[in-house]
């Protein structure tokens, strides 16, 4: 942004607008299988985002000329409500919506075996209900958890999370002020047991020792995120055990 | 040569299981002689050599010889279109329903099977290539006539089962009712008394719910034994 900034990213403490360090995450909470219709869904909150993802399938895959014969397609929609953002969002999809449905479904596939499912489709739909900076990758986060959920074989959970710079210092998880005023902008989405790098886009400029320091912040971050969504797709499960025990 | 996991934990996609030239079976994936899982399920050691894996969640994929049970959904010209609660949907021929040569023109396939109606049936062909055949010219196949139906998920078929079928003996002797278990998930309880059915199906929505705890027979047994008191 070639903007004058109106705004002062990094006070004299060295800490950002919503008082976290450089390498600081939002509070991040994800819950699992809340949607009943559904086969899988999850629903994030990282910082002000607030999404909720429902996967469907593998089902039939309608119209029946888009089904490829020896695998899985897969769909992925992401739409933001209109009360999402501070000024009324138009309710129909939006050029940027269309390119983050394209991108994130991108981040996820390498994850599914597709393979598994011939001639079928896996349907992932993402609902934006706040945003607030950083909704690609909280959506790519929960939707590996709404796919996990829905019991489709992935290869590994995605996580994802985005490397910014403001004021010339790299940081971690930009929140949406930071991404509107700040000098660069690099999502990342990985497979972390896996180690293998899904999406990387990135925007601004960042010199050759930014991009491996901040790649270095984000590998450290995604293992955080990573610890809650495991735990999240455990908890059902071990609470159902805890239940059980305590009741003999 | 490492296990990772315990026996009887909870895994999710991407954990890695062990290290090294281990058997295992079930939804698990090797990279360089890694073992990983694919879905969420509870893992088994069998004296630290073979590994299995249990997913807890997850859709029915037809296998030649399996019985299903079905609901019709369309009528053709030359015969009906199931829903079998998988990705695809499945197709019964006549030729797989009346023994005699048909007359396609004559023939109102709706007074045999109409829409809605629900059979047992069984995999009579499936490659992926084209949607799964059914017959219902077996014993024990065809229409149903009464009961109650329950779904789970598919997965969790084994376990109303049971180990040689401890479980599925258990609900019968127990409850005095007849059970056809149907691979793709759904539960067809034939009893003599209403109640007692209504009790299987709530016992087999609770094996579905606690199918990852061990001890389930016993809890199952307790279970109906206290409801068969408070009668």
């Amino acid at each position: 942004m070639n903007l004058k900034k109106p705004v002062k990213l990094l006070d004299e403490n060295g800490l950002r607008t919503d008082g976290r360090r450089p390498d600081e995450l939002r509070p991040l909470k994800i819950q699992v299988g809340l949607l009943k219709n559904a086969d899988g869904s999850a629903y994030i909150e990282l910082g002000k985002n607030k999404i909720i993802v429902a996967v469907y399938g593998p089902r039939e895959a309608h119209p029946r000329h888009v089904v490829i014969p020896d695998r899985a397609i897969v769909r992925c929609r992401y739409h933001m409500a209109p009360f999402s953002v501070d000024e009324r969002k138009s309710p129909g999809f939006s050029r940027r919506e269309i390119e983050l449905s394209k991108v994130i479904r991108e981040a996820l596939e390498p994850a599914i075996f597709i393979e598994e499912f011939p001639r079928t489709a896996i349907d992932i739909f993402i609902e934006v209900l706040e945003a607030d900076g950083g909704t690609r990758t909280a959506s790519i986060t929960a939707a590996s958890v709404a796919l996990a959920d829905a019991g489709i074989p992935l290869k590994d959970l995605v996580t994802a999370t985005a490397i910014g710079k403001i004021e010339g210092k790299l940081v971690i998880d930009l929140n949406g002020l930071e991404d509107q005023y700040g000098e660069g902008d690099m999502p990342i989405a990985m497979m972390p047991s896996l180690g293998q790098i899904t999406l990387l886009q990135a925007d601004g400029r960042f010199s050759g020792e930014e991009f491996e320091e901040g790649l270095k912040m984000a590998i450290n971050a995604i293992k955080k995120i990573y610890r809650v969504q495991k735990e999240a797709l455990k908890r059902r499960y071990i609470e159902i055990s805890k239940e059980v025990l305590e009741s003999e | 040569m490492t296990i990772y996991v315990r026996s009887k934990q909870v895994v999710i996609p991407g954990e890695p299981l062990a290290r090294g030239r281990y058997e295992y079976q079930g939804p698990i994936y090797t990279v360089r002689q890694r073992l990983y899982s694919k879905v969420i399920g509870i893992v088994e050691v069998e004296d630290k050599k073979k590994i299995t894996l249990i997913p807890l969640k997850g859709k029915y994929m037809p296998r030649e010889g399996d019985v299903v049970i079905g609901k019709i959904v369309d009528i053709g010209l030359t015969g009906w279109t199931v829903d079998i609660n998988s990705p695809y949907k499945a197709v019964l021929p006549v030729s797989e329903v009346l023994s005699r040569p048909t007359d396609a023109v004559k023939l109102d396939l709706s007074k045999i099977l109409d829409i809605g109606d629900l059979i047992v049936a069984k995999i009579l062909a499936f490659d992926y290539t084209r949607d799964p055949l059914l017959t219902i010219k077996e014993s024990k196949l065809g229409k149903i006539t009464k009961g109650t139906l329950v779904e789970i998920t598919p997965v969790k078929i084994p376990r109303v089962i049971g180990k040689k079928g401890s479980m599925i003996n258990l609900l019968k002797s127990m409850l005095n009712v007849e059970l056809v278990i149907g691979k793709n998930g759904r539960i067809l309880v034939v009893g003599d008394d209403p109640l007692m059915e209504a009790w299987a199906v709530m016992a087999i929505k609770k094996i579905e719910r606690e199918a990852h705890i061990p001890g389930l027979t016993n809890r199952i047994k307790k279970f109906l034994s206290k409801v068969k008191r408070g009668k």
